[in-house]
């Protein structure tokens, strides 16, 4: 593999690393692709032979290994698909709240405030 | 026999497309389902009687040699799965037929119910990591769809979570497997369990931890658990039910084949391995405790059954992992039995929260009963299935010298007995404290429509079989660990007439 390619591997992942942690769905999702993009360019370096296109009946010495090649064009659909579906679930966030933001778990932010209740309490019944 | 082998994944697809043709009739919608779920219980069935009398069950797609072709596997380990999934499928499909909720108003349920079986499946027979990455985006993809069913804002909330940090896994997969090709030229596992010699010992142990983080945030191992008891108790409580019976297992099915067939077992990676369950055992545990919905409870719970069965992996002897394998297959009924009855109580009582339910062992004896057989069996009593899982993991961990894990295992079950009474105490005696938010729905005496109530009992039923068969099965989890231990038996099984 090239260091140019396993370069811009690294800056797609790191990128799409550092856009993943943000709260907005849409930077996450454009995380989540250059993750994808990171990943499928690592597949297509996994081939450091460097030949002609594998096509059966050219007449060329060195082929390209076509396994990596397939398998990154399989991972390009599915990753395209998934994108499509986050994307369509990110409008509906949309439609249905004017906004994106990933928001905490419900659950979790009543037992927090439930905690924070029972504090509150106590140290009512500590202060007379 | 190697004919059947594919059925699993052709089966549910061929149903699948035919459940969108005729997805204008919900009759027939529902007698292909029914009827594809059935073929595959028992052609699963079928899969695990041969694996069992011959050991490797293979079939080469196209008639293409092995590492050319695909080639798919069956062998003790996938046929145990194969049938507790079809089971479980089956009776999951019955009870939300039987509830009309999502599956009714929702053309799309059936046949994205199916893609999601047939990805499973896919999942247990493949004997490739690539096939592995499309049958697991395959099972995620469904439940992508299945777990927003509805569009109501929690779960397009929860579903973002969970799609999210599905996708981290599946590129983090996707890096794991070109990283692998570059290395060892090669994705068919048997092949990889050869190649993989070669490669230097640093290298190998890092693949092996990145495999594990992988596999770890599907199945929902300590410290990458988080997603779970957010995202599954949003979802229509039958698909509730079978993510957490289900899903995570196909994970932990993803871990014990790959740490035991593509690397040499290395010691500390056992200890990692043992460390990490007795976390992920502690950590979920705890976490129920501080719950107040039924559905999280069990969620919690989830995570910490699956700390049981790494245990069981980390040993690394037979007899640990014949008690992981014997473990899933008793918790995939138990969970899924549990989630079931959630639903019931859901539905008769208006709510599964502890605090807005009350009394329920007198209004609805049925669903107590329901409740209680797959609840002590979680906890692990004797005579249910759990106490013997329980006792095949803890006695292997006491022939490993493993005693801090052993003594955690064992306060977890005493823990889990106590999140159990937890529940019994707050939905079935007393009265509820808060107003439920849904009007409760009392029917008749069972205390639910009848084809909820068969489905449950069907399960709770199938978890005292399991201790019932316990001998039998678990011979069977024993060979299945022997064969485990013993990789080279599948890499020529898989590789037989390869050049």
């Amino acid at each position: 593999m090239t260091v140019l390619l396993a370069l811009t591997a690294a800056v797609l992942f790191g990128c799409g690393t550092w856009l993943l942690l943000q709260r907005r769905l849409s930077r996450i999702i454009i995380g989540v692709g250059l993750l994808g993009h990171g990943a499928n360019l690592l597949l297509i370096g996994a081939d450091d032979s460097g030949g002609a296109a594998p096509i059966i009946g050219a007449e060329s010495g060195a082929y390209a290994d076509p396994l990596p090649q397939a398998l990154a064009l399989t991972a390009i659909v599915i990753t395209f698909g998934v994108t499509a579906f986050l994307l369509s679930l990110g409008f509906r966030s949309w439609q249905l709240t004017r906004d994106d933001r990933v928001e905490d778990d419900l659950e979790d932010r009543l037992i927090a405030r439930a905690d924070r209740r029972e504090n509150d309490r106590e140290e009512r019944r500590v202060e007379p | 026999m190697t004919r059947l082998v594919p059925l699993p994944i052709v089966l549910p697809i061929l149903g699948a497309a035919l459940s969108i043709v005729t997805g204008r009739w919900r009759i027939t919608q529902r007698a292909i389902s029914i009827a594809t779920l059935t073929a595959l219980l028992a052609v699963s069935t079928a899969l695990l009687a041969g694996a069992d009398d011959t050991g490797f069950v293979v079939h080469r797609a196209g008639g293409w040699p092995a590492t050319v072709g695909i080639t798919l596997v069956v062998d003790r380990l996938a046929g145990l799965m194969l049938v507790v999934s079809s089971l479980v499928l089956l009776a999951v499909m019955v009870y939300a037929i039987g509830q009309a909720g999502e599956e009714s108003r929702r053309v799309a349920f059936h046949p994205v119910y199916l893609v999601l079986a047939a990805g499973v499946s896919a999942a247990f027979v493949t004997a490739d990591l690539f096939n592995l990455f499309v049958a697991f985006e395959m099972m995620l993809a469904a439940s992508y769809v299945l777990i927003t069913l509805g569009g109501r804002p929690d779960q397009v909330r929860s579903g973002m979570t969970y799609v999210v940090i599905s996708l981290v896994a599946s590129t983090l997969f996707l890096t794991a497997l070109a990283l692998l090709y570059a290395a060892t030229g090669t994705v068919d596992m048997a092949d990889l369990s050869r190649r993989l010699v070669e490669v230097p010992a640093e290298l190998r142990a890092a693949f092996a931890v990145l495999l594990l983080v992988v596999f770890g945030i599907k199945a929902g191992l300590f410290p990458l658990f988080f997603w779970l008891p957010d995202s599954y108790p949003t979802a229509p409580g039958p698909v509730t039910a079978i993510f957490a019976g289900l899903l995570t297992k196909v994970g932990v099915y993803a871990i014990i084949r790959t740490q035991t067939l593509l690397f040499d077992r290395p010691p500390w990676l056992g200890d990692v391995l043992i460390v990490v369950a007795v976390l992920t055992m502690t950590v979920g545990v705890l976490g129920a405790i501080a719950q107040d919905d039924m559905k999280r409870i069990l969620a919690f719970h989830i995570i910490s059954q699956i700390g049981y069965m790494i245990f069981g992996l980390g040993l690394f002897t037979v007899a640990g992992l014949a008690g992981a394998v014997f473990y899933v297959v008793h918790h995939i009924i138990v969970k899924t039995a549990l989630f079931l009855v959630s639903g019931l109580v859901a539905r008769r009582a208006g709510s599964s929260r502890l605090s807005e339910v009350g009394g329920l062992v007198r209004s609805a004896p049925v669903i107590a009963v329901l409740f209680a057989v797959p609840a002590l069996s979680l906890a692990g009593l004797p005579p249910f299935s759990g106490f013997v899982a329980k006792f095949a993991l803890v006695d292997a961990g006491l022939e490993a010298r493993a005693w801090v894990a052993v003594g955690a295992g064992l306060a977890v079950g005493l823990l889990t007995m106590f999140s159990m009474t937890k529940i019994w105490a707050g939905a079935f005696w007393g009265d509820p404290e808060e107003e439920p938010t849904a009007a409760p729905r009392p029917a008749g005496r069972l205390g639910a429509p009848l084809w909820m109530v068969v489905p449950t009992a069907a399960l709770a039923l199938a978890s005292l079989a399991v201790s019932l068969g316990a001998g039998p099965l678990h011979d069977v989890s024993r060979r299945a660990g022997a064969d485990l231990l013993e990789p080279s038996r599948y890499v020529e099984a898989v590789l037989e007439g390869a050049p």
